[in-house]
């Protein structure tokens, strides 16, 4: 089971606490992967994350991975260990805007 | 007694106010999807409880909220607003090509006759409807694509459809409005569209009388009336009596044509209100006194209204979808400031009083008379 920690916004959005848990049969694991499976769980957050054409991050979301930003490193990039099993969540977060 | 119930958007999430007929003692339930701003909020004339709400943020993106109970509990709706075929381009600020982007809803417009059926205007502009309760939305593109849309350029606020009207006789007739394109109209139920700016004058724009170019800020039409329709235009206050074939100005007297609100009261077609703003640098009331006027005649003459309204120190602007009317027998006007009151009028514009003050900046309201 993947974490996945969400911004507050989509919590609520998608009436759900701070963390969830997606079960990701893919292999490899990527953000993709997981991301599809959220969505696919939790519908009201299609859109919200990456475009629903493009599949392309949001500008104003950034990945973390194990306190790296892997905003750029790709969707497809494979996923460590640690995330993959659970020890450590994916961060979903909200970039610092408004002033 | 009939109730009112205020649909209110702000920057920051929806409220909904509700009173009992006489309009002085509100109850204010919000803020709905706190944190996002929303747009809109309409209700069906078909079905009152059947609230939509276009939500969205820069973070995030667009969503689409539903109410089946009048805004109480909200369902999230398909949020999939995709342009039909190649998206094309529209001209940028500096006048190169810029591609078509989706960024917000910016207002939801309820069919008459169907409570499924929702029409959405959008940012860079362009129409979308539904037919299934907002599971899926799709465009009418031949507003884009009639020939003009290339040409079209954003305003300050972004290349937004921010208004739609009806026909309520005829309801292929629709009529919207983008800035700053103009106005268009469509009489085959959105399949085909034409410009309808013949008479706007727009002295920032290279020709002042081009078929496309003006920043209509508002249209509004009387059900009663639907050839009739009357503009707010960046400056200058406008109307039509043939359905916008050709348009003349009615600023008349008041002390300035800026603005972006224009409503028109439930039972006289030819009484119409608009909020002044100073200027389009300018955005706020005139000597800092916030004043509604009033026409009686469908335009050209105009009266203050002002009881009850800051008359110092009011530096609020109020935005284009953020004026409205109920219907009951003594017409009550409403509208929302940048400053966070909404104000009411529960008679014509005689008298007002702040329902609240403090909400975040207010986008949009819309009255609905239940009965």
């Amino acid at each position: 089971m993947v974490r996945v920690e969400l911004p507050a916004h989509l919590c609520r959005l998608a009436g759900v606490g701070h963390e969830v848990t997606v079960a990701v049969d893919a292999a490899p694991v990527t953000i993709a992967a997981v991301l599809e499976v959220l969505e696919r769980d939790y519908p009201a957050l299609e859109g919200t994350i990456r475009e629903h054409e493009t599949k392309q991050r949001r500008a104003w979301l950034r990945f973390f991975v194990c306190e790296e930003d892997w905003s750029h490193v790709g969707m497809d990039a494979v996923l460590p260990e640690v995330i993959v099993n659970g020890k450590e969540p994916l961060l979903v977060i909200g970039a610092i805007a408004g002033g | 007694m009939s109730t009112v119930r205020l649909l209110v958007g702000t920057r920051k999430g929806g409220f909904v106010l509700t009173s009992d007929g006489k309009r002085q003692d509100w109850t204010v339930e919000g803020p709905f999807f706190a944190g996002w701003e929303i747009y809109h909020m309409k209700g069906s004339p078909v079905d009152p409880n059947r609230v939509w709400a276009s939500q969205s943020s820069g973070w995030s993106g667009q969503v689409l909220q539903r109410s089946d109970d009048g805004g109480k509990t909200w369902t999230v709706a398909g949020n999939k607003f995709l342009y039909e075929g190649e998206a094309g381009t529209h001209q940028w600020y500096d006048g190169t090509p810029h591609p078509w982007e989706f960024k917000r809803v910016w207002h939801l417009e309820p069919s008459l006759s169907c409570a499924d059926t929702v029409f959405a205007g959008v940012e860079d502009a362009a129409m979308f409807k539904t037919t299934d309760g907002g599971t899926t939305w799709n465009e009418l593109p031949g507003l884009r694509k009639h020939g003009t849309g290339k040409d079209w350029q954003p305003g300050a606020g972004g290349m937004c459809l921010h208004s739609i009207v009806i026909d309520p006789t005829d309801e292929q007739r629709m009529f919207i409005a983008i800035s700053a394109a103009g106005a268009f109209r469509t009489d085959d139920g959105g399949g085909s569209w034409k410009p309808i700016n013949k008479g706007l004058y727009s002295k920032y724009i290279p020709n002042p009388t081009a078929e496309v170019g003006h920043c209509v800020h508002h249209i509004a039409m009387h059900p009663s009336k639907p050839r009739t329709l009357f503009m707010q235009k960046h400056w200058d206050v406008m109307r039509t009596d043939d359905a916008g074939e050709n348009w003349s100005k009615v600023s008349g007297n008041l002390p300035t044509d800026f603005g972006f609100v224009i409503d028109v009261h439930a039972h006289e077609p030819e009484t119409i209100f608009v909020v002044p703003i100073k200027s389009d640098s300018e955005h706020f009331p005139m000597e800092g006194q916030l004043t509604v006027f009033r026409s009686k005649t469908g335009g050209n003459e105009w009266e203050p209204l002002s009881r009850g309204l800051p008359q110092k120190d009011c530096y609020v602007n109020v935005l284009r979808d953020a004026m409205s009317v109920d219907r009951m027998d003594e017409c009550g006007i409403y509208f929302g400031t940048t400053g966070g009151q909404v104000y009411a009028s529960p008679d014509g514009g005689e008298n007002w009083q702040a329902i609240v003050r403090d909400l975040p900046a207010v986008l949009s309201v819309e009255a609905q008379t239940l009965p």
